[in-house]
């Protein structure tokens, strides 16, 4: 046999252990950055809560972009369908928190199913747009049934009981974001078996080369779709969460502005990790908060300064950014 | 006829231009065949007609009895039409056993499974091992793709193929742009290939489509010109023809 190889046959084996161990690391890492944010900033938790359901949204993206290759300015659309179904639930009367997290999912998952089905039957840039033109007409029709969703006014009103029965939303938003972090956290190990799973690998090999996949025998829509209703469940779950911890729930909440905003981030933190999405949401949000605290009128120039700085010093995002310093210390090990 | 795949007057035009005029070839269990012809005659064109890639303007492929012209590619490939692509279509990010995983999982049905592990089945992980290990791909089965040879990518398309279990297998210029030093193992596993295995081959390499097949189908301009045993085909004076028209390919057959 004389195949030329580059080099040689080390670092095969262990390489499936190490990643697991990674994501164990990675987690516990979120989980105390987390609490972190609980202790250091006891009076920012309604912007920490807020940056959790982002960051919902944002892992949402993840899904599509990083994992399956489709591109989409339209995500708030499922963001916003979970935030609204759970705010027509709560001021009907369906007032459990848990129970209102499982409606924002399911209306997600269903606002995907639609998004995907619509979407995937274009490519490129048609699809791009098509996704602009979805999260615009969600925009509309919450605009316009103001019975139910009280139009530009926003839906207000939202009395949420306590959590197991025990834990008040209190004022300064405990409640809400210790129940949004335990979310985030579950979610995003959920999302990790996922992208581990057959499914995950195949959505992998669809974004690499659809046509390959074909010749392997496996057809590409059915998983695109469903790629997109988990998508959904867990925007949908960001948009039911930001609906409980503001106690209203605005049109913002299915627009392109944030459904763009959302993918900077993304972009910022890097795409295909998941770890990338939420150090994006951190960083975007963390930066805009204090910038804008600091000159009100040009805090935009100073976020725009600081997306292309990283573009252009760490192209893959700020998680490559990891990527690259693990792999020059494993080089040196 | 007990033909396992046949091609009955397959054609395909694109505007005002046939690229393929009514191809019709048989192959029996087994058999192994070679397609060869000048550049831009119309061969992989062929294959991705028989397979589904592109609808033909007319025609019929048949597989088992059963006209599977109606049929997408994935279907096919379900049904055991199983190629190989010219220019490797692989994923540099993944390694070759995820490749052959996948493809097992795909053919059991299994593939895009949420709940469960993409290593947790060792059925398919033996399965995998074994069919990288028949060619020769062991050592490099968890290295990823892009940082392979070409000629271990080439053998990876075949094992890609192998997984899953087809009846008829066509291999569109196996050996292309891989060095001529590794070329004896692209060979060796050809000759390796399950005996039951149809396998339609398309190559430029001459010496090599010799030594493989029984019979030869030369294409040009889209056309059927020869089909015969591999003797009479240098011999034949419309091959000849076909191959010093297109002078620049006229290499090694002559």
């Amino acid at each position: 046999m004389q195949m030329t190889a580059q080099a040689g046959t080390v670092s095969a084996a262990p390489r499936a252990k190490r990643l697991w161990w990674r994501d164990v690391v990675g987690i516990a890492l979120i989980a105390a950055c987390g609490a972190a944010g609980y202790w250091l900033f006891p009076d920012n938790l309604a912007l920490l809560t807020r940056i959790v359901a982002v960051a919902l949204l944002v892992l949402s993206i993840d899904l599509i972009v990083g994992y399956c290759g489709v591109a989409t300015l339209g995500q708030a659309a499922l963001f916003g369908a979970g935030a609204y179904a759970a705010g027509i639930a709560c001021v009907n009367g369906v007032t459990e928190p848990m129970t209102l997290i499982a409606i924002g999912a399911v209306a997600g998952a269903v606002a995907g199913l639609v998004m995907g089905a619509i979407m995937l039957r274009a490519h490129g840039l048609a699809q791009l747009v098509l996704s602009i033109a979805i999260v615009q007409l969600f925009h509309e029709a919450a605009n316009k049934a103001s019975a139910y969703t009280g139009g530009s006014d926003g839906l207000a009103g939202l009395m949420v009981s306590p959590l197991f029965g025990i834990f008040e939303f209190d004022l300064w938003g405990k409640t809400a974001y210790l129940m949004g972090l335990a979310l985030l956290l579950l979610v995003f190990i959920a999302l990790k078996f996922v992208v581990a799973s057959p499914f995950g690998m195949l959505c992998r090999g669809i974004k690499q080369d659809p046509l390959r996949i074909r010749a392997m025998g496996a057809f590409v829509f059915p998983v695109l779709l469903k790629m997109f209703v988990i998508s959904g469940a867990v925007a949908g779950m960001g948009g039911a969460l930001a609906a409980i911890s503001t106690q209203v729930v605005g049109l913002d909440s299915v627009s392109f502005e944030l459904s763009a905003n959302a993918l900077v981030m993304l972009v910022l933190g890097g795409l295909g990790t998941l770890y990338g999405a939420l150090i994006g949401t951190v960083i975007f949000m963390g930066f805009e908060h204090m910038v804008s605290a600091i000159n009100p009128f040009h805090w935009m120039t100073m976020v725009g300064a600081l997306l292309i700085a990283v573009v252009i010093a760490a192209p893959g995002g700020l998680s490559s950014l990891f990527e690259r310093f693990s792999a020059s210390r494993g080089g040196k090990a | 006829m007990s033909d396992l795949f046949r091609v009955e007057n397959l054609s395909k035009s694109f505007g005002g231009l046939a690229v393929s005029r009514e191809i019709s070839l048989s192959m029996g269990a087994g058999e192994r065949l070679a397609l060869i012809g000048p550049n831009g005659a119309g061969k992989t064109t062929f294959v991705n007609l028989v397979t589904g890639q592109i609808k033909p303007s007319a025609g019929r492929v048949v597989l088992n009895g059963e006209d599977v012209t109606g049929l997408g590619a994935v279907r096919r490939v379900r049904k055991g039409l199983v190629r190989t692509f010219q220019v490797t279509r692989l994923f540099s990010e993944l390694t070759p056993e995820e490749h052959v995983t996948l493809t097992l999982l795909q053919r059991e049905g299994k593939a895009s499974r949420i709940f469960s592990r993409f290593r947790g089945n060792s059925a398919v992980a033996d399965e995998a091992h074994d069919i990288l290990g028949a060619l020769g791909l062991h050592e490099v089965a968890r290295r990823k793709v892009g940082q392979i040879a070409y000629g271990q990518q080439r053998l990876l398309e075949i094992a890609i193929a192998l997984a899953l279990k087809p009846k008829v297998l066509l291999l569109d210029e196996p050996a292309a742009g891989v060095p001529s030093a590794d070329t004896p193992r692209i060979e060796q596993a050809l000759e390796r290939l399950p005996p039951s295995l149809a396998v339609l081959m398309i190559e430029h390499d001459m010496d090599l489509v010799f030594r493989f097949a029984k019979r030869v189908v030369v294409l040009a301009a889209g056309e059927i010109i020869f089909e015969g045993l591999p003797s009479e085909v240098a011999a034949d004076p419309k091959v000849r023809e076909a191959y010093l028209g297109n002078y620049a390919n006229a290499r090694s057959v002559a």
